[in-house]
């Protein structure tokens, strides 16, 4: 892995949109002139099982395809998964973890066992449900991730989201706007 | 900052399925026969798509096996249509009998297939077992890195099938590739439609005109010629394959051959790999280059029609070479790569090298940078004249008792 590469490992429940979230955050880096991977574990396919997805971020064109070994970042769009799955694998000391919690960073940090240091929050399911309509995490957690990345261009991926959802939605122009709310709250909620 | 190789070029980010759909919809063949299956089951959703949106005037069949999606493009094809089809694992193995008819009959049918393991266990991931058994039907076999070279192989296999009279197979490895979203370069409509070009058969079934007979029968007098025919055709591919590569370079940019030699030409050991795994085998090269060792790669993308000669003038000069298959041949032999790779050497009489087998990611095991390493080790080792090294088959990262 070179130094500039950045790689990131979302957790979810199958249905929350981690998959999506990974896919959506790799189009709209790009937009931002960046080489980009995104790509899903499959397994098994049902409501609510733990499923995986991937990023990579980087200046330079990727030339790898294997697994995300040592992330970078790890987030996490449903905190029950920290008891059933070991979502701290492989993470070293400069890893971060982002969790879409209503707990503190010291208890969720109690709970990983892992540093203070290494912890950020927000509560995404609660802003999701406010700016959305529903309890779907994955666009908030976009927000935050960029904002704990820190090198990452927030107005350009607002400006990316919003065209590429506008596509998706151009019948229903309030989601688009919900869902770019939820990335600019969930930028300015994370705390570590 | 990202660049285009082509000054029309445009960048998307785009998984291996997609980019594969998206060259299907800019071909616009006349007819697509598919049954879903995964992980191709994307490539003839999206393209089935563009056919109900009226996209592209393709005439697309929904059928009801691999096996009659074969049929209905063998069909097609011998009726003068430019056909194309796409599967993976069972689906190819499904279709069997029907890749040597299409082969037999010289029909230039394009398949989009995507590598996957073969039941049974059942397993839905990545290795070359699938069409690593399609290996000696006579289709042409153009392998893929990653999302790029897939679609830019399957512009070049349109061509290289309607002039070799052959059908042809571009391969991408499944999820790693298929369902990896990266950034690719698309070409505009026109100059895909342009590079293509018109499909003029020399004889078709709907030729009124010129009627003719197509897959009569063929006994001791005549059938061996045929099939000589077809073993030369297959032979004959390689001027085609330069000759499309030398037109895609000068008109899009990025250059082909039978395969990619990466920091090859002064290496002591080199690994030989085909597919996605080659991205990570370049990246540990590069490191053990910067230490000052001198490894390489080969990788291959065209399988079939195999460059022999041309792989034994590259790797003549490598001390030690691993070949490393993603399929098991079960053969008490060696594995199909290896057993190319090493045939050739050995009938050119180019004994210098010595050659290791290794088998690796299969069911879509991983396989990682730190077994990439280890592999430069051992052929380090052999180089520097350890002789206690194994002259079988090593399998990589497998639990064996």
């Amino acid at each position: 892995m070179s130094a500039k590469m950045i790689e990131i490992r979302w957790h979810g429940r199958g249905g929350q949109g981690a998959k999506t979230a990974a896919l959506l955050f790799a189009e709209t880096i790009m937009a931002t002139g960046m080489y980009i991977q995104a790509f899903p574990e499959y397994g098994p396919e049902r409501m609510g099982a733990p499923v995986q997805s991937f990023n990579r971020i980087s200046e330079d064109p990727i030339i790898i395809h294997s697994g995300i070994k040592v992330p970078n970042y790890v987030v996490i769009l449903d905190s029950s998964l920290i008891e059933s799955v070991p979502v701290t694998d492989g993470l070293d000391k400069s890893g971060k973890v982002i969790v879409n919690t209503s707990l503190s960073t010291s208890e969720v940090a109690e709970k990983l066992d892992i540093s203070i240091n290494q912890v950020y929050v927000v509560n995404a399911s609660r802003i999701a449900l406010e700016t959305i309509g529903k309890d779907i995490p994955n666009t908030p957690m976009l927000g935050a991730l960029v904002k704990v990345i820190g090198t990452l261009d927030i107005d350009g991926v607002l400006k990316n989201v919003k065209t590429k959802l506008m596509v998706k939605f151009r019948h229903k122009p309030g989601i688009v706007e919900g869902n770019l709310a939820s990335i600019k709250m969930a930028f300015n909620e994370v705390k570590s | 900052m990202m660049k285009t190789a082509y000054s029309k070029g445009n960048l998307v980010a785009k998984t291996g399925n997609e980019v594969m759909a998206e060259a299907l919809r800019q071909i616009e063949p006349d007819v697509v026969a598919a049954y879903p299956i995964t992980p191709a089951t994307e490539i003839v959703q999206i393209f089935s798509q563009f056919v109900a949106d009226g996209t592209v005037k393709s005439e697309y069949v929904a059928v009801e096996s691999e096996h009659s999606a074969i049929s209905a493009t063998i069909a097609a094809s011998a009726a003068g249509a430019r056909a194309m089809t796409s599967t993976s694992s069972q689906g190819l193995c499904l279709m069997w009998e029907m890749l040597y008819i299409a082969s037999g009959l010289r029909l230039p049918i394009i398949m989009a297939e995507v590598n996957r393991a073969i039941s049974a266990p059942i397993n839905i991931n990545a290795d070359h077992s699938d069409t690593m058994g399609a290996r000696d039907t006579g289709w042409i076999q153009i392998y893929s890195e990653n999302s790029q070279e897939a679609y830019d192989n399957i512009i070049q296999a349109t061509r290289i099938a309607e002039k070799a009279k052959l059908p042809a197979l571009v391969a991408m490895d499944g999820f790693i590739t298929s369902h990896c979203m990266e950034v690719v370069e698309t070409y505009p409509d026109a100059d895909v439609k342009a590079f293509v070009g018109e499909y003029k058969p020399e004889r078709y079934l709907l030729d009124v005109k010129r009627p003719y007979t197509l897959g009569s029968i063929d006994l001791q007098d005549y059938y061996f010629e045929h099939r000589y025919q077809l073993a030369q055709a297959v032979i004959d591919a390689r001027d085609i394959i330069l000759d499309v590569a030398e037109e895609f370079k000068r008109t899009f940019g990025r250059e082909y051959s039978f395969y990619e030699k990466y920091m090859l030409d002064d290496a002591e050991v080199a690994i030989v790999i085909i597919g996605s795994a080659a991205g990570n085998v370049k990246a540990v090269v590069k490191e053990l280059r910067e230490k000052g060792i001198k490894a390489g790669v080969l990788k291959i993308r065209v399988y079939r029609p195999f460059p022999a000669k041309q792989i034994v003038k590259d790797l003549a000069h490598v001390k030690v070479i691993a070949v490393m298959d993603r399929s098991d041949s079960c053969s008490g032999a060696f594995p199909p790569v290896y057993s190319d790779v090493t045939a050739s050497l050995y009938s050119a009489r180019v004994l210098g090298p010595k050659v290791l087998s290794y088998i690796y990611g299969i069911g879509g095991r991983e396989f990682c940078d730190e077994q990439v390493v280890k592999v430069y080790e051992t052929l380090g080792e052999v180089a520097a004249g350890l002789e206690k090294y194994s002259r079988e088959v090593e399998y990589i990262n497998v639990r064996i008792k």
